[in-house]
């Protein structure tokens, strides 16, 4: 799957400059709020009429057909269900609407998790419900692409937690190629196969997410707070002590125990302020994953930090200091270090195998 | 109805004939124009809105005149009608229901304006997106929403219709069996000696149907709307 993305829109104080080639899997669009990422997904569905477009996808050309016609499944940050009918109706919309037959309801509602809520009204469901109702909505009327505007923002923590797992789900066993809008950082680095950094209208970085979330340029443009690398993992082994050890491309890790049988894949995410580096070998410390990185670059910011890119066996994690820990430690590119891992957080992949990085 | 003369009875039965017929016919009008004025931005716009909202503002017996200017057998549309077709509304029922019926219209197409505009355009798109044409989405989405706005007007324009008096003597004059209708049918009585009451036997029913008909569109209006919002 490719999708071809050119978009020029003049908004009142702010352009839309948009040329991007997406490839298959989760896209996540990420910026700021009035960054434009919201706009680019409203061109797609054929919401926003953009003064100039070309969007292309697989061959097929999207910008002039009008939306209904356009194949294109969106999610809305506000759900957006159809008050007046029931889940079971508003799931079946769309192929009612087109004549057509509705195909893969039982499947949806199973993924979904939705089968106790066919019979109710969108008024009688809590935000996660609606979302999740919402979502398969959109599935249910056989998209070729499936658009997703910030789906979890107006959702609470436990809520999210609630919604990630399918969307996951969604990513690794249907195939269907996503384009995700957010602004959290995290939420981004456990979905997002490819990254597009969008900022001020643009495009400021585009590629595999492993890459943009370890390059300490594009780091800096999603939020030094934030930064962090995303490896991928498998399960290695459960030990007895109720570790789990994680093989990666980096080194081994041990996390403590996390559910699955050896071979499983997992994502773990190392957020730059958790990583600590020593020139020597740390002795006497209570860390349990201390791996040994070369320094590959320094970048540094307008403020006291510093982000550092390491290369860890084949892998790059990036670690964040201050600029005065920096010049007492002489990092310089080629130094060798040790990192020592505070905290490594999980977010699951599929059992059958990672999805396709870009 | 062995209460109420025949004469009193016809009015009666003229009266909720004209009413029905004028309500039935310019609902879809009503909501067009509706539909125009809440979501449509084009050029003669408020000129639009102002001719709509024009008979609730003017004497309706200005409205009466206008109509009989225009539709009455000499007027320049009234005439083109009879020369061609053989019809007219002049001094005929169907023209105290148009008499009644434009009388009625702003109080209509407010009641649904209101309606139509406190629809979240977002779950037109969203429909849209889901594959739904442009009438689709009005069928399936909008119009199962506006319906209580909908019949929230008819009410009203029905129990308008019912009171309707300057405009239709005006316009059709009085005539039993015709165009009298309740209000002209009381105003009748009350010029004769000893009428007082049979005028006041009319008054009874007027307020009789008035509140059956409010009574009826609050139940209804009510019942659809919680089937609209699905408690």
């Amino acid at each position: 799957m490719t999708l071809d993305i050119h978009l020029r829109h003049a908004f009142p104080g702010f352009r839309l400059e948009v040329d991007m080639v997406l490839p298959g899997g989760l896209t996540c669009l990420f910026g700021r709020s009035g960054s434009g990422k919201t706009s680019i997904v409203n061109a797609v569905a054929g919401l926003l009429r953009p003064d100039e477009a070309r969007i292309v996808l697989d061959g097929a050309r999207l910008d002039n057909l009008p939306p209904h016609r356009r194949e294109v499944g969106y999610v809305f940050q506000d759900a957006r269900l159809f008050p007046h009918l029931t889940v079971a109706e508003n799931l079946t919309y769309a192929p009612r609407v087109r004549g057509r037959k509705v195909e893969g309801m039982a499947r949806v509602v199973d993924l979904l998790g939705i089968g106790a809520l066919l019979s109710r009204r969108p008024a009688a469901l809590s935000g996660g419900e609606k979302q999740r109702v919402a979502i398969g909505r959109a599935l249910l009327s056989q998209p070729r692409l499936l658009l997703m505007d910030e789906p979890l923002a107006a959702l609470d923590e436990a809520r999210k937690a609630e919604i990630l797992p399918y969307v996951e789900a969604l990513r690794d066993e249907t195939g269907l190629p996503i384009l995700y809008v957010s602004h959290a950082l995290p939420e981004v680095a456990r979905l997002a196969t490819t990254i597009a950094v969008i900022e001020a209208g643009r495009v400021q970085a585009l590629g595999p997410a492993a890459e943009i979330l370890s390059d300490p340029a594009t780091a800096q443009l999603m939020g030094l707070r934030d930064a962090g690398a995303v490896l991928t993992a498998r399960i290695a082994a459960q030990e007895e002590d109720g570790l789990t050890r994680l093989e990666t491309a980096a080194g081994p890790l041990w996390l403590p125990r996390i559910a699955g049988l050896p071979g499983r894949s997992l994502r773990v995410r190392i957020a730059a302020q958790d990583v600590i580096l020593s020139r020597d070998r740390p002795v006497g410390l209570s860390a349990l994953n201390i791996l040994p990185a070369r320094v590959a670059a320094l970048h540094e910011g307008q403020g006291p930090g510093v982000l550092v890119r390491l290369e860890v066996g084949q892998e790059h994690i990036l670690a964040r200091l201050t600029r005065r820990s920096a010049q007492a430690l002489a990092l310089a590119p080629g130094v060798t270090v040790h990192a020592v891992l505070k905290s490594v957080a999980v977010a699951q992949a599929d059992v059958g195998g990672l999805p396709p990085a870009g | 109805m062995d209460w109420l003369s025949p004469e009193e009875t016809t009015a009666l039965l003229l009266s909720l004939r004209v009413s029905l017929v004028a309500t039935l016919v310019s609902l879809p009008f009503g909501v067009a124009v509706a539909l125009l004025l809440a979501r449509g931005r084009f050029y003669g716009h408020a000129l639009l809105n102002g001719l709509v909202h024009l008979p609730l503002i003017l004497p309706p017996v200005v409205t009466g005149y206008l109509l009989l200017l225009t539709l009455g057998r000499q007027g320049w549309v009234g005439a083109a009608l009879w020369e061609w077709f053989g019809f007219t509304f002049a001094f005929r029922w169907t023209g105290a229901a148009l008499a009644a019926a434009v009388m009625a219209f702003p109080l209509m197409v407010r009641a649904i304006r209101l309606a139509i505009e406190a629809v979240d355009p977002k779950l037109e798109e969203a429909a849209g997106t889901l594959g739904a044409s442009r009438p689709t989405v009005f069928l399936t989405v909008t119009l199962p929403l506006i319906l209580p706005g909908i019949i929230a007007g008819a009410v009203l324009a029905f129990a308008k219709a019912m009171g309707e008096f300057g405009a239709t003597i005006t316009f059709v004059a009085n005539i039993p069996g015709e165009t009298q209708t309740l209000p002209t049918a009381i105003y009748a009585f009350l010029q004769v000696p000893g009428g007082d009451a049979a005028a006041l036997r009319l008054v009874v029913i007027s307020v009789a149907v008035a509140m059956v008909a409010l009574i009826l569109s609050e139940a209804l209006s009510r019942r659809v709307a919680r089937r609209i919002a699905g408690r």
